[in-house]
C-alpha cells in the first residue's frame, strides 16, 4: 500500500477536509499573533515557531490541490490561488501581510489615535493626533479667505453641485442649456461671487484664497480650458499647412520639455517683468493659464493617438459626403477619436489635479500647501505625518471619484459600438 | 449628348511611382461604366480622382461643370453631388444606421432633421434594411453595412455614384444583396461608376466596360464587344482568368 499518495479525487474526503484544517491552523496562528500578541505555537523551538504557520498552510495548500475536484468552490480556489506550489507560496504570504499589517494601522488610525480637544498637548494617545485636522480644517478648506465671507465660497459650490446634480434629471434637450450655463456661465460668476469686489461684496485678494477650494478652482479652470486648447493643438499637429502644424508642433514640445515648477515660478515672476509699466495681471490668473498651456500640451498628445487610431476610411467617407474640414472633425473624427482616448484624458487630468500642489513655489497655498504651513506652526510641530495623509486621503478620494466617473462614460459610450 | 464626367491627360503620380498615365475619360448622364483590371493597375486611384480623395497632378478633371482644382469650396460642392461606395463600408460606427444617413443632409445639405431622416427612411426601404435603422453599424452583417453605406450616399440626391470594389470585402453570399441593390439604382437612371470584379454584374448593366493596366486605360469599348470580342492581348489574357 501506498502511504504517501498524490491527493485526488478518490481521497477528497480525507485530504480536504485534513488540508483546510492546516491552512485555518496557520491563519489563525498568524492571527492570534498579530492581534493578541500572543504566541500558539510557543511550545515549540523559537525558530520552527517563526516558520510554522509556513509550514502548516504550504501543506495544508498541498493536500487540498486537487484538480477536476467536481467541488466548484474549490476549483475556483485552486485556480485562482493555489494553482501550484509557487502560487500557494505567495497566497500565504500575500495573506500573512494583510493580517500583520492591520493591527499596527487601526491602531494608529483609530485605536491608539486622539480625537477629542483643542491643541496639541491633548493628544497623550501613541497613535494619529486626528485634533491637529479638526483644528486647522477651516484653514485646510478655505485657506486664509475671511472666515465671514466663507458663506461665499460655499454658495458657488452649492450652486455647482446643485446644477450638475440637477442635470441628470432633465431631458436631453434642456441638458444643453445645463452644460453650457456650466461652462460658459457659472465659471465666470463663481469667480465674481469668490472675489467680490462688487454687488456689494466685499474684495478678497486671491492671495488670501486657499485650501482645497484652491484646488477645486485650480483644476476645475484648468480642465475646462485645457481640453478644447489641447483639441485644437492635437488638430494642429495634424494640419497640411506646415504655420500652424509647426506652430503646434513647436507649442506642445516646449511645454511638454518644462518642468511644471518652472513654468510656475516664471509665470509668476519673470513674466511680470516683461509686462508694460503699470499692466497688473493678477498671480492667480497667470499660474491658471501657465498651468492650463502646460497640461494642454499633454493633452494635444492624448488627443492626437485618438486621431491616428481612427482608420483612414472615417476621412473619407466624411469627405466624401462633402463635409468640410471642420465638420468632419466635429461630427465624424473627434467624436470617435476622444472615446478611444478617455482612459488617457482622464490620466492627463488626474495628473493635473494632483500637479496642483505645485503652486506652493510662487505662495499660492491649496490642500498640501495649507498642510505643510500648519505643520511649521511652532504650537503644531510635528504634525506632518496626520496632515499628509489627511491630503492624500482627500486627494485620492477626488482622483477616485474622476476615475470611476472616466470609467462610467467609457462604459456607457461603448455600448453604441 | 452632353458630358458629366471628363478627364483630360489625367497623369498622377505617388512620389516617383506613375500610377495614371494620360486618362482620357468621358461620361455621359445616365451612363453606367464598369472598369477591371487587375490590382494595382490604378482602378480605385482613377475613380477617387474623380471625387478628389485622391489629387492629379497633371490634366483637367471636369465634374458636371465644375473643374477639379485648389479651390476647397468647389470640392465640397462636388463631393456632395458625387456618392462613394468603399470596399470597407466606412459607415460611422459611433452613430445609428438612420443617423449615418441623415447626417450629412443635415450637415452639409442644411435639411431640417425631420425632412432628413425621411429621406434616410425612403433610402433604406430602397435598399431594405429600413427595419435597422436604430442599430450600430457593428451589428449588422457586411451585406447589410454596405447595402446602409450605399443608402447613406444616396440621402445626398448625388448626380454620379462612385463604386469602389464594393463587394470585394464581402462573403459570398452577401454578395448578391448588394449587386441587386446596385442594379435597380442602375435601371433607376443613375450614373455609374463601378470598379469591380463581378463579370455577371458588369454584362448586365454596363453600357461600356474599362480595362486598365499598369495606369493607363487599355481598353474601351460596349459591354458586349468587350466580353465577345476584345481587341488587346491584355484584355483578353484577364478576362480568360477571371471568367
Amino acid at each position: 500500500m501506498n502511504l504517501i499518495t498524490k491527493p485526488s479525487k478518490d481521497n477528497i474526503k480525507i485530504f480536504v477536509p485534513m488540508g483546510l484544517f492546516l491552512v485555518s491552523l496557520s491563519f489563525l496562528d498568524v492571527f492570534v499573533n498579530a492581534f493578541f500578541n500572543f504566541d500558539l505555537m510557543a511550545f515549540l523551538p523559537s525558530q520552527l515557531s517563526y516558520f510554522l504557520p509556513l509550514i502548516l498552510g504550504f501543506i495544508g495548500f498541498y493536500l487540498i490541490r486537487i484538480e477536476f475536484s467536481g467541488v466548484r468552490p474549490l476549483d475556483i480556489l485552486n485556480k485562482n490561488i493555489n494553482s501550484n506550489n509557487f502560487n500557494a507560496l505567495l497566497t500565504l504570504f500575500t495573506i500573512f501581510i494583510i493580517i500583520k499589517s492591520i493591527p499596527p494601522m487601526l491602531d494608529w488610525f483609530i485605536l491608539e489615535a486622539n480625537f477629542v480637544g483643542n491643541s496639541k498637548d491633548d493628544c497623550t494617545g501613541d497613535g494619529a493626533c486626528w485634533v491637529f485636522i479638526k483644528v486647522w480644517f477651516n484653514r485646510f478648506m478655505y485657506g486664509l479667505y475671511p472666515d465671514a465671507e466663507q458663506w461665499r465660497i460655499n454658495t458657488a459650490f452649492l450652486i455647482l453641485f446643485a446644477v450638475v446634480g440637477v442635470s441628470f434629471f432633465v431631458s436631453e434637450k434642456l441638458k444643453k442649456y445645463f452644460i453650457l450655463f456650466l461652462v460658459f456661465v457659472f465659471p465666470f460668476l463663481g469667480i465674481k461671487l469668490i472675489s467680490g469686489g462688487s454687488f456689494g461684496l466685499e474684495y478678497v485678494e486671491s492671495a488670501a484664497w486657499g485650501g482645497l477650494s484652491l484646488t477645486f478652482i485650480i483644476s476645475a479652470f484648468a480642465i475646462l480650458f485645457c481640453f478644447p486648447i489641447g483639441v485644437i493643438l492635437a488638430l494642429g499637429r495634424r494640419s497640411s499647412l506646415p504655420a500652424i502644424k509647426y506652430i503646434s508642433i513647436g507649442f506642445i514640445e516646449l511645454w511638454r520639455g518644462v518642468p511644471l515648477i518652472t513654468v510656475l515660478f516664471m509665470s509668476a515672476v519673470m513674466f511680470p517683468m516683461f509686462l508694460p509699466d503699470g499692466t497688473f495681471i493678477d498671480k492667480l490668473i497667470r499660474v491658471l493659464i501657465a498651468i492650463t498651456l502646460f497640461e494642454a500640451a499633454y493633452m494635444a498628445e492624448v488627443v492626437r493617438g485618438g486621431l491616428q487610431a481612427l482608420p483612414k476610411g472615417q476621412y473619407e467617407a466624411a469627405k466624401s459626403l462633402g463635409m468640410g474640414y471642420w465638420r468632419m472633425n466635429a461630427l465624424i473624427i473627434l467624436p470617435q477619436a476622444l472615446k478611444l482616448v478617455i482612459p488617457g484624458i482622464a490620466n492627463t487630468l488626474l495628473a493635473l489635479v494632483k500637479d496642483t500642489p505645485l503652486i506652493f513655489v510662487v505662495g499660492l497655498m491649496e490642500l498640501a500647501g495649507m498642510i505643510g504651513l500648519a505643520k511649521t506652526n511652532p504650537k503644531w510641530l510635528g504634525m506632518a505625518m496626520e496632515g499628509y495623509v489627511f491630503a492624500g486621503l482627500v486627494f485620492w478620494v477626488i482622483c477616485y471619484a474622476m476615475s470611476r466617473y472616466s470609467q462610467n462614460l467609457e462604459k456607457k459610450l461603448s455600448t453604441e459600438r | 449628348m452632353s458630358k458629366i464626367i471628363e478627364l483630360k491627360n489625367v497623369n498622377k503620380w505617388f512620389d516617383k511611382f506613375q500610377v495614371l498615365k494620360d486618362i482620357d475619360l468621358e461620361v455621359a448622364p445616365q451612363e453606367k461604366i464598369v472598369i477591371c483590371g487587375p490590382s494595382g493597375s490604378g482602378k480605385s486611384t482613377l475613380i477617387r480622382c474623380i471625387n478628389r480623395l485622391e489629387e492629379h497632378q497633371e490634366g483637367n478633371i471636369i465634374v458636371d461643370g465644375t473643374e477639379l482644382a485648389e479651390n476647397t469650396k468647389n470640392i465640397e460642392k462636388i463631393r456632395a453631388e458625387v456618392g462613394m461606395v468603399f470596399q470597407q463600408f466606412n459607415l460611422f460606427p459611433h452613430l445609428s444606421i438612420l443617423d449615418n444617413c441623415s447626417l450629412a443632409p443635415i450637415w452639409v445639405k442644411k435639411l431640417p432633421k425631420k425632412q432628413a431622416e425621411e429621406i434616410a427612411m425612403n433610402n433604406l426601404k430602397r435598399v431594405q434594411i429600413d427595419d435597422q435603422a436604430l442599430k450600430f453599424p457593428g451589428q449588422l452583417s457586411g451585406g447589410q453595412q454596405q447595402r446602409a453605406a450605399i443608402a447613406r450616399a444616396l440621402c445626398m440626391v448625388p448626380k454620379i455614384m462612385l463604386f469602389d470594389e464594393p463587394t470585394s470585402a464581402l462573403d459570398p453570399e452577401m454578395i448578391k444583396e448588394v449587386l441587386d441593390v446596385m442594379v435597380d439604382l442602375a435601371k433607376g437612371g443613375m450614373t455609374m461608376i463601378v470598379v469591380t470584379h463581378e463579370m455577371g454584374f458588369a454584362k448586365e448593366v454596363a453600357d461600356y466596360m474599362i480595362f486598365m493596366d499598369e495606369g493607363k486605360i487599355v481598353e474601351r469599348a460596349k459591354t458586349k464587344e468587350f466580353f465577345e470580342n476584345p481587341k488587346s492581348e491584355r484584355t483578353k489574357l484577364f478576362l480568360s482568368q477571371i471568367l
